[in-house]
């Protein structure tokens, strides 16, 4: 089955003024989505994750201390270049985005059927009647009980779920191409976070939206995502769809992430791996490669030059930012059988 | 919401009661005997002691503070030694300028501040935003009382462009009512203007970075019904303290700004009462000032229930 | 930091030391970035030096009075002119500084140590507290200036007395700043832990509580030195304070109002002495309230300065 390319990003650098000059969060990333196709984004916290997403948007305000570069194209478009007037147009309508933290990402002094509503007034020609009926059915959509009554309430009235439910029947509520969910569970618990899991997969099946997902738990990633992009420090260091990423990691930080995952039927007296140190800061860039100050097989090569995201040649769709990529590849196919 | 309402009235009463209580004792503060400080030095013995029977001063303190704020829930403020007439009556025939000038003056304060405020916030940075941080400052640190005395000395004395003293009542024309009123209203106003100014620049800047404001933005709203949708209703509680703060300094501002313009209010009758030594006067205006200041802290805090609905549930 | 990570054998006191002088260059490095705060604190100090040895420079008595002089615009003899009664304007204004600032300096130290012991003996008793604490409301919701005023009424036009009065009026905002903190203090685990090894309250209120508290107060207390020299130059302004013929910037544009048609200066000079103090005082005590309180600092700094490339 071959899709439609929704979203081509390439080469998107975001950088932000502060006091001591410009400081680079998304430093030349690289992706696509297809329609109907779920991308995992991935990386500790402060790698850039939430900045890529939100420059899709353009959320960053570029008068005041943002600037971006690179091509953002959607549906053929180069987003960056929009005037703001159509870029307002997109938000929201074919392309919205849910946030992190419900609680604070819906407006307190408004009830969330005005929420809901702002969002088809503003991109649909309907009525405040029609609005508000298309507001109770998206809020049955995301599985709210009585919607007739919650949609009188106040964010602070309903739970965690309940709010990043109606995060989410916002963002559906013009039907989105794509849909930009910037860990929309972290904030919830485990048995909610399956429910809202459920709702978005079931969602992107009938609907056919571009998802991309952002987050930091890999067994998230695992369960919903076609494919997966691993970011580090503003780049993204690996790109393989998820079943190749968890068969075969090829940088040395995704494996590293993944095996920091304790399993259950692991040895519990083995200590759990760690990817050693911790992410440099983004104003102390050091060059070479990126991970080298943290990597295990870092040589001279990695500490002078950056290595490039490339192709990798034994894994259809893969690519990889690392020199040593197949060496280290064989050292721990090597490493299985003897221990094996 | 109507049990919220209740709370907040009934909060008050404990202040009201303090602050009765504060007024009365005022003038038993007097070095010496009160009623010889009334009468002045020449007084004899016997004018006294009829002076103290009259105003109850001689009676227990307790007794004398009961039989005033009896008198006072009565809305009898006692009367006025001077004038031989009720201070309620004093305070009905002076309170009309100063009332117009407070309001006048916060509707110019609110009028220069929000705007500018908001811009500053929008355009935070900027040339526009310095300008209004340094006029912020300016206004801070001007009393109102000698702003009215430049502002007199350049439109009244050098430029001759408006008059410098008196007052117009509104029956004789509202033009003519405003253009006395309009240099004491900018000398308070401008003061007032300066803090709500610097509390809206950066109370909207603290609401411009909540997450609620980029997931509005997500949703494709405008920036312009961002920030006076989403922003400036979130903004408004801290700038409505604000101005509830400050109308007491406004009020008291106007008593000093009348002085300069020779304006006949509660700020003429305050300082005539004190040559005058009339301190039933003094007690009843003050009372009456901080009972409406008060009072107009208590709407701005139902005001509050209003406007962000958490505050209806979390304030106890 | 470097110096922290190399050896362990360093003597501690070494180390110490050295963070110490570290962290000594950081706030002397911030104290001078903040520009306006240092302009601020210079003005203000040349203002307090004009009040302690202008009067020994100025060549007139600022009560002598001279008819033939009356109301004479500025020039080489008298450098800012004269009043109404003749008098030189530029003594009066030296020595009006003394009383204006001398009023803010008592009023501050004063109504800091009252609200110092009402907010910490406050916050550690909790009868003690509501008592209290509904005083201060009461005190607070009277509009400073009208309380003040009434209390000059009471006890008589005298810088004594408007020291007391304006003392009453600022005591309580000091009283709430102290006991916010002291509060917040009480909670800490080591408190409790003192208390439970039977350490006396004077001990924890005095020696453990007072020190954390001290530094909101001083911001609070530059904040109100210059509230207190507005409102004394209100009264004085107003004929309840200072009382005439002793000069305060205030009595000086009571007598310039009388005379505005014919004397700007009377009203400009004292005018621009009042925005300087108050002005730079307050530029003090923002700056200082930005060093004491990093948070508030932070979200300022960097809304202002991102758009600095």
């Amino acid at each position: 089955m071959q899709n439609e390319t929704l979203l081509e990003v390439s080469n998107l650098k975001t950088h932000f003024g502060s006091d001591t000059g410009f400081v680079t969060a998304v430093d030349g990333i690289s992706f696509h989505v297809e329609e109907g196709e779920i991308l995992g984004v991935v990386g500790e916290s402060g790698c850039g994750k939430s900045v890529t997403a939100e420059s899709i948007l353009r959320l960053h305000d570029e008068k005041f201390n943002t600037m971006y570069e690179g091509e953002i194209k959607y549906k053929g478009e180069n987003l960056l270049k929009l005037p703001l007037s159509k870029m307002e147009n997109i938000r929201g309508n074919e392309i919205s985005m849910i946030f992190q933290d419900p609680m604070s990402s819906l407006n307190p002094v408004y009830t969330i059927g005005n929420q809901i509503t702002e969002a088809l007034l503003l991109h649909q020609d309907i009525s405040k009647k029609e609005a508000h009926n298309k507001a109770i059915e998206l809020l049955e959509l995301v599985g709210i009980p009585s919607p007739e009554k919650r949609i009188t309430e106040y964010p602070h009235e309903l739970s965690g779920g309940m709010q990043q439910r109606v995060m989410i029947a916002i963002g559906l509520a013009c039907q989105p191409s794509l849909l930009i969910a910037d860990e929309p569970t972290t904030a919830l618990d485990v048995t909610i976070q399956a429910q809202i899991l459920d709702i978005m997969l079931r969602l992107n099946k009938e609907l056919k939206m571009g998802v991309i997902f952002i987050t930091h738990d890999l067994g998230v990633v695992a369960e919903i995502c076609d494919r997966v992009a691993v970011m580090y420090l503003g780049q993204i260091v690996e790109e393989a769809r998820t079943i190749d990423l968890f068969e075969q990691p090829l940088h040395p930080y995704t494996s590293g992430l993944l095996e920091s995952i304790p399993k259950m039927d692991g040895d519990r007296s083995k200590k759990l791996n760690v990817v050693k140190g911790s992410v440099p800061s983004l104003d102390s860039i050091p060059q070479g490669c990126r991970f080298a100050s943290r990597c295990p097989f870092a040589d001279e090569l990695c500490l002078k030059e950056m290595p490039e995201l490339r192709p990798f040649k034994d894994e259809e769709g893969s690519k990889v930012r690392c020199w040593h990529a197949e060496k280290i590849l064989n050292e721990r196919k090597k490493e299985h059988v003897s221990t094996d | 919401m109507l049990s919220y309402i209740m709370k907040r009235i009934l909060s008050a009463i404990p202040v009201l009661l303090v602050v009765s209580i504060v007024i009365f004792l005022i003038i038993h503060i007097t070095p010496g005997n009160p009623a010889s400080v009334i009468l002045g030095e020449e007084a004899t013995p016997e004018q006294i002691a009829e002076l103290e029977e009259s105003l109850g001063l001689n009676l227990p303190i307790h007794q004398q503070y009961f039989s005033w704020i009896a008198g006072v829930f009565q809305g009898d403020l006692g009367t006025s030694y001077f004038m031989k007439a009720p201070v309620t009556e004093s305070i009905a025939n002076s309170i009309v300028p100063t009332i117009s000038l407070a309001i006048f003056a916060q509707i110019i304060a609110l009028l220069i501040a929000i705007p500018i405020g908001v811009l500053a916030a929008n355009k935070r940075g900027s040339f526009a935003d310095s300008s209004m941080m340094v006029f912020a400052l300016l206004g801070m640190s001007i009393p109102s009382f000698l702003l009215a005395l430049l502002l007199v000395l350049l439109f009244g004395v050098q430029l001759g462009w408006l008059p410098v003293a008196g007052f117009r009542p509104l029956s004789e024309g509202l033009l003519i009512h405003l253009q006395y009123l309009i240099l004491p209203a900018i000398s308070l106003g401008a003061i007032q203007a300066a803090l709500i100014a610097r509390m809206t620049r950066s109370s909207i800047l603290e609401v411009l970075n909540m997450n609620y404001i980029k997931s509005a933005r997500a949703k494709g709203v405008k920036n312009f019904s961002l920030i006076l949708k989403h922003a400036f209703r979130n903004a408004l509680l801290p700038i409505l303290t604000v101005v509830g703060q400050t109308f007491g300094t406004l009020i008291t501002g106007a008593v000093v700004v009348e002085t300069v313009f020779n304006i006949p209010g509660i700020g003429q009758l305050v300082i005539n009462s004190i040559e005058r030594r009339d301190f039933a006067v003094i007690q009843g205006v003050v009372l009456f000032i901080t009972v409406l200041y008060i009072f107009l802290n208590l709407i701005i805090d139902i005001l509050y229930g209003m406007i962000d609905p958490r505050v209806r549930l979390d304030r106890k | 930091m470097q110096t922290l990570k190399t050896d362990t054998n360093v003597d501690l006191s070494e180390i110490k030391s050295t963070l110490k002088s570290e962290q000594r260059k950081i706030l002397t490095k911030k104290i001078m970035k903040n520009k306006l705060m240092v302009a601020g604190g210079i003005i203000f100090i040349l203002l307090c030096l004009l009040a302690l040895f202008g009067p020994m420079l100025v060549k007139y008595d600022p009560h002598e009075m001279t008819v033939s002089d009356r109301l004479t615009a500025p020039s080489g003899d008298h450098l800012l002119g004269t009043d109404n009664f003749g008098r030189d304007l530029l003594s009066r204004i030296v020595y009006g500084s003394r009383a204006t600032l001398g009023v803010g300096f008592s009023v501050a130290i004063l109504s800091s140590l009252f609200g110092l012991i009402i907010g910490l003996y406050s916050s550690y008793y909790k009868t003690l507290d509501h008592i209290l604490m509904r005083i201060s409301d009461g005190l607070m919701a009277i509009p400073g200036v009208l309380l003040a005023i009434a209390l000059m009424a009471a006890l008589g036009p005298s810088t004594r007395n408007v020291i007391i009065a304006l003392s009453i009026v600022f005591t309580p905002y000091i009283a709430r700043v102290v006991r916010s903190v002291a509060l917040s203090v009480r909670e800490q685990t080591y408190i409790e832990a003192m208390r439970a090894q039977g350490a006396s309250s004077f001990r924890i209120i005095w020696l453990h509580i007072m020190p954390n508290t001290i530094s909101p107060l001083i911001v609070q207390a530059t904040f109100i030195f210059s509230d207190a020299m507005i409102t004394e130059a209100a009264l004085s302004f107003l004929g309840v304070g200072v009382p005439a013929p002793d000069p305060s910037w205030g009595n000086i544009l009571y007598d310039g109002k009388l005379v505005i048609f014919n004397a700007w200066w009377m009203t400009v000079f004292p005018g621009i002495m009042i925005i300087l103090a108050v002005m730079s005082l307050n530029l003090f005590g923002d700056g200082l309230r930005d060093l004491i309180d990093p948070r508030v600092k932070s979200g300022k700094k960097i809304k202002g300065d991102k758009h600095a490339k």
